[in-house]
């Protein structure tokens, strides 16, 4: 699967897709084979808030349980209801339909630190 | 080749649901000797209820039937090796099941009058003083139900005390290797956890130890032997270095299979543990339980054990509920005498000459299997084991086969898995522990099944990685299982009623 | 040592391939100061028959052969023969958790049916595969609702059984889950002024035992719309598990929690038993303990695994809904082979003969509560205490009830009675003559 371009990557294997104001974030497809088969997401409800560097859910498999981190800070304003029906969509399409929530940006500047689809795919190879 | 098992017709069985049809019974209730009541009078209409819908009905036959048949599709001890790591899945001694179902010790009331009760409490007294005595500790409670209850029990004593002294502190400092019950309890009892990275022979590091341990620490949850079979040989340093800081430290008993009659918690500076009565006193599994986990302590704790505790009064057993400091109870009643009975009968067939010569047996079983299987799989440690050994699938993992793989494999070859991948530190961990209760004769065919798998890894892996391939079911879709739950019984409306 | 399978020659082959002498050469290497080098303090080992013999004799030590009243959460029924036959099959006795589903169906199917008729028989949508006992499955209720709802408070009527209510005391004490107990009101039932006056928006759940500690049916329905009115959860308990055999099942209730060792699991002087967890199928994520799920193999045929494990403590560690290990694997089978065996008809004829029982001793007694009852009631006694009472009874072999004052001082005169399917009307009425011989 391919890394998309126009995406921004984070060391702990969430992409960011920034549109204007708002993102949509999600886990990329490296972290979604290193957990297998998902069987349920645990999200936030739309109205809630997140930070940059904490954790705002959690993904599972028969097996383990990882926490998922927020790259930004800022308003949940959608979480992906398809995955609570059909939590394999994480698996089968990771960087699109499998996405997690969408956040209105409270500090913009905080996806430039972030990772190129090059730089990501660099960090994976060699981790 | 595969020379334990070979291929066999088992029944099939449906659910009890399912074989179930109207007015069909397996009980008879003797003639009421007084009158009836109409339970919608006595109670009132609002209530009773319905009748138990879905509920089975069968005969007496067809649940003798039914159970037996379930029965022939499970593996047990009573069929050949687990090599469960931290499990001791030893002989659950027979002659246990009869003592526990003693007429006047089965039927025993909990609230029945102490004096009619002497005999009861006589057997918790004798056991308490065996597990001190194999333990080297001042006091033992046999009120837990469970390992993780007596972990449970265990910090809360250490809260308790360090409470009294004034300050509870922050924390408690868990090893990496750790079984996962260690912090799940540590945050019941209200601490944050730290945990600490295992050296690289998987031991404590003492120098970690020396940087980790503030005055914000309450204890150290040690399990030693540890997960990988191995004695930390510090521990008298590790202890002294938590002592000196005004913490304590906790020991989880699951490994005490290597130690009994060889070395004692007390004595090398335990402060308090929990022993697992079902894995090395034997007493049976179950399927998943009843276990116990009595809890020894030092005399620092011995304040705070849960009440009530046993007094002998007038050449007397009595249980006295004036302990101001105890940490009051942690279960209905005095403990699962049941089992109880069970580990002193275990303690009592044993003796103290037996129960050194069990350990000295467990300990030559796992190092003897570790001898033949590490020339073909990878030891995670060089350190000497107990009473278990650890390897890891770093050389089967090159040809695409994992641990839980290997495991699957073993299955067709009649054994049940090891451990798989636990502990955590050990990268696709084979965890194996015998028990002393294997003869050789078993041993032997477990590692040559071993070695015709890792053969098998090189020459074939796909024979492997699809493995089970003899059992009654297939691998089971547990992806389903956790993404659509399914846990119960809902009657199916489309045509027959089995389900096969 | 009868139970070590390996004879000195086969010790010494072992030991050549370790390239070793003697045994001892495997712990030669611990240090001097960690070894214990002593001999344990402990007797020689004995014998099969020594072993049954001391055994008998403690057991000659205790009560035999009396009739017992006493009820109080441990319960007097008759265990059928069927019960330990399938027990005792090694298969079922000597086997391991059920973690490797393809050689564990036995366990797996069998506690699929057994959660299944829990739920049944409770009015829920889930249950679990059994906790400790009734007593802990309390505290886990109730950290389940302080999760479910984000609040932290509980609320527990007095009328559930005083252990257990310290069990939760215990449990909570460091959890920063703040507990209160709710008054009975004169007629022995939860005092419903006393809950309206404590339900504040800070309280996650409302514990109640129906039947109560006293015997007595609960108002669950007024009782659940007070509780759910203030967004806070119920958790209904039993403790005698026959009762729902014919009484209405707790279904308002968002949890229900009990003890099962009614059904042939023996009193053994307080354990083990088995408890259980029932709840709605939205709390299924927040239900501690293991979970039997149904599924299917590779070819398709049914077949049934542990599932949701990572609720549990091996993988969520830290931050588990529980540090819970063990379940009650084998009593929940003897529970499942005794709901088999009585089934539908078989439970609630069983319960309406301890309804018989218990309202034909009770008839006679004079009872300071006045609400329905199931098989057990508080008598009280105007002249001689309940403890001059039972002295009275024990000379005619019968345990009387349980003197209540140990629990509830204001009752100091009364005592809890249970009359179930294996009292006589015999014992009955020296019971009903030793109160009334004032």
């Amino acid at each position: 699967m391919s890394y998309p371009e126009n995406y921004r990557y984070t060391r702990e294997h969430e992409w960011v897709h920034a549109d204007g104001s708002e993102v949509t974030i999600g886990i990329t497809d490296h972290a979604q084979h290193e957990l297998g088969d998902i069987v349920f997401v645990n999200l936030p409800t739309a109205g809630s808030n997140v930070k940059r560097g904490e954790t705002f859910g959690s993904v599972e498999s028969v097996k383990a349980v990882s926490d998922v981190y927020s790259p930004v800070t800022g308003e949940v304003t959608a979480a992906n209801d398809l995955l609570s029906q059909k939590p394999e969509t994480l698996n089968t399409d990771p960087h699109g339909d499998g996405w997690l929530i969408k956040v209105k940006l409270a500090a913009p500047e905080e996806i430039n630190g972030l990772m190129s689809a090059a730089d990501y795919q660099k960090y994976i190879g060699t981790e | 080749m595969i020379k334990k098992v070979s291929k066999h017709i088992v029944q099939e069985e449906s659910l009890l649901f399912e074989l179930s049809s109207p007015g069909k019974r397996g009980y008879q209730l003797p003639e009421l000797d007084v009158p009836a009541v109409d339970p919608e009078k006595v109670l009132g209409k609002e209530n009773v209820r319905a009748e138990i819908e879905g509920f089975p009905e069968v005969s007496e036959f067809e649940t003798l039937r039914h159970f037996t048949r379930l029965s022939t599709w499970n593996y047990a001890i009573d069929l050949g090796l687990y090599p469960l790591g931290s499990c001791t899945m030893k002989y659950n001694p027979r002659v246990n099941e009869v003592v526990a179902r003693t007429e006047g010790l089965a039927w025993a009331h909990p609230y029945q009058p102490e004096h009619l009760s002497q005999g009861c409490m006589e057997v918790f007294a004798a056991l308490e003083r065996a597990l001190a005595e194999i333990t080297g500790m001042d006091a033992v409670t046999l009120q837990p139900a469970a390992g993780a209850h007596g972990e449970f029990t265990g910090i809360l004593m250490i809260r308790a005390l360090l409470e009294k002294r004034g300050n509870p502190r922050k924390k408690v400092l868990v090893p990496d290797s750790a079984h996962g019950t260690n912090p799940a309890t540590a945050t019941m009892v209200g601490y944050a956890v730290e945990n600490i990275k295992s050296n690289e022979r998987g031991m404590i590091d003492l120098n970690v130890l020396h940087r980790v341990v503030t005055d914000d620490v309450a204890a150290l949850m040690i399990t030693n032997p540890n997960t990988v079979g191995v004695f930390e040989g510090n521990i008298r340093e590790i202890c002294s270095i938590l002592h000196d800081k005004g913490a304590l430290v906790y020991m989880d008993g699951a490994n005490m299979n290597a130690l009994v009659g060889i070395a004692r918690p007390g004595d090398f500076g335990a402060d308090v543990m929990h022993l697992n009565l079902h894995k090395t006193f034997s007493t049976p599994h179950g399927g998943g339980g009843p276990g116990s986990g009595a809890v020894a302590v030092a005399k620092v704790l011995t304040p705070f054990l849960p009440a009530p505790r046993l007094k002998r009064e007038d050449n007397a057993w009595k249980w006295n509920y004036d302990l101001p400091d105890s940490i009051g109870r942690v279960r209905a009643f005095y403990g699962n005498f049941g089992v109880l009975v069970r580990a002193l009968a275990y303690i009592m067939a044993h003796g103290g000459n037996g129960l050194r010569q069990a350990t000295l047996d467990a300990l030559l079983n796992a190092n003897y299997l570790r001898a033949l299987l590490e020339p073909s799989y990878q030891i995670a440690y060089k350190a000497p084991s107990m009473h278990e050994c650890v390897f890891s699938d770093d050389r089967q993992a090159k040809h695409g086969v994992r641990t839980g793989d290997i495991a699957k494999r073993l299955i067709d070859y009649g054994f049940h898995p090891y451990t798989v991948s636990f502990p955590l530190i050990v990268r696709g961990a084979l965890m194996i522990e015998p028990t002393e209760t294997e003869s050789k004769r078993e041993l032997d065919l477990f590692a040559d099944a071993m070695i015709s798998i890792a053969q098998e890894v090189e020459e074939n892996p796909e024979l492997v990685l699809k493995a089970p391939h003899s059992t009654r079911t297939s691998r089971v879709d547990e992806v389903t299982a956790a993404r659509k739950p399914i846990v119960r019984w809902r009657p199916r409306f489309t045509g027959s009623q089995a389900a096969d | 040592m009868r139970y070590l399978p390996k004879s000195d020659s086969e010790r010494q082959e072992m030991l050549a391939a370790l390239g070793m002498q003697s045994e001892e050469d495997l712990i030669a290497y611990l240090p001097a100061e960690v070894r214990f080098d002593q001999r344990l303090a402990i007797e020689n080992g004995k014998s099969e028959y020594e072993i049954v013999d001391y055994f008998k004799q403690r057991a000659g030590e205790n009560a035999n052969g009396f009739a017992s009243f006493l009820g109080a959460g441990v319960y007097n029924h008759y265990r059928p023969v069927l019960v330990d036959t399938v027990v005792s099959r090694g298969e079922f006795l000597t086997s391991y958790t059920p973690y490797q589903a393809e050689i564990s169906q036995g366990t797996l199917t069998s506690i699929f049916e057994f959660q299944s008729m829990i739920c049944q028989l409770t009015g829920m949508e889930v249950a679990n595969a059994s906790m400790y006992d009734g007593s802990s499955a309390i505290p886990e209720a109730a950290m389940m609702a302080v999760r479910i709802t984000r609040r932290n408070k509980i609320l527990i009527a007095r009328t559930v059984h005083p252990e257990y209510r310290e069990v939760l005391r215990t449990y909570t004490r460091h959890q920063g889950i703040p507990v209160e107990e709710l008054a009975y009101a004169k007629n022995g039932r939860l005092d419903l002024d006393d809950l309206n006056k404590k339900l504040s928006d800070d309280v996650a759940a409302v514990i109640v035992q129906t039947p109560n500690f006293f015997g007595l049916l609960e108002q669950i329905e007024e009782i659940s719309r007070l509780v759910s009115s203030k967004g806070a959860l119920l958790v209904a308990v039993f403790t005698e598990a026959v009762a729902l055999g014919l009484m209405e099942p707790p279904k308002q209730a968002d949890i229900v929690a009990g003890e099962l060792q009614s059904f042939a699991i023996s009193p053994s002087y307080g354990g083990p038993y088995a408890g259980i967890i029932a709840t709605h199928e939205k709390y299924i994520r927040q239900i501690p303990g293991r979970l039997v799920g149904e599924s299917t193999d590779a070819s398709g045929r049914r077949a049934f695994c542990l599932t949701l494990a990572t609720r549990e403590q091996h993988i969520r560690r830290e931050r588990a809904t529980s540090n819970i290990c063990t379940n009650q694997a084998l009593l929940a089978l003897m529970a499942t082979v005794f709901m088999s065996l009585y089934g539908k008809e078989g439970l609630r004829e069983l319960a309406e003969q301890n309804l018989a029982k218990a309202h034909y001793l009770a008839q006679k007694l004079p009872l300071p509560f006045d609400a329905p009852f199931f098989n057990e009631f508080v008598a009280r006694s105007d002249g001689k205490s309940p403890e001059q009472i039972n002295a009275a009874l024990l000379d005619q072999k019968i345990i009387g009830g349980l003197p209540l004052a140990r629990f509830y001082p204001e009752l100091g005169n009364c005592m809890l009675l249970c009359a179930t399917e294996m009292n006589r009307r015999a014992d009955m009425d020296a019971v009903a003559h030793a109160f009334l011989k004032q």
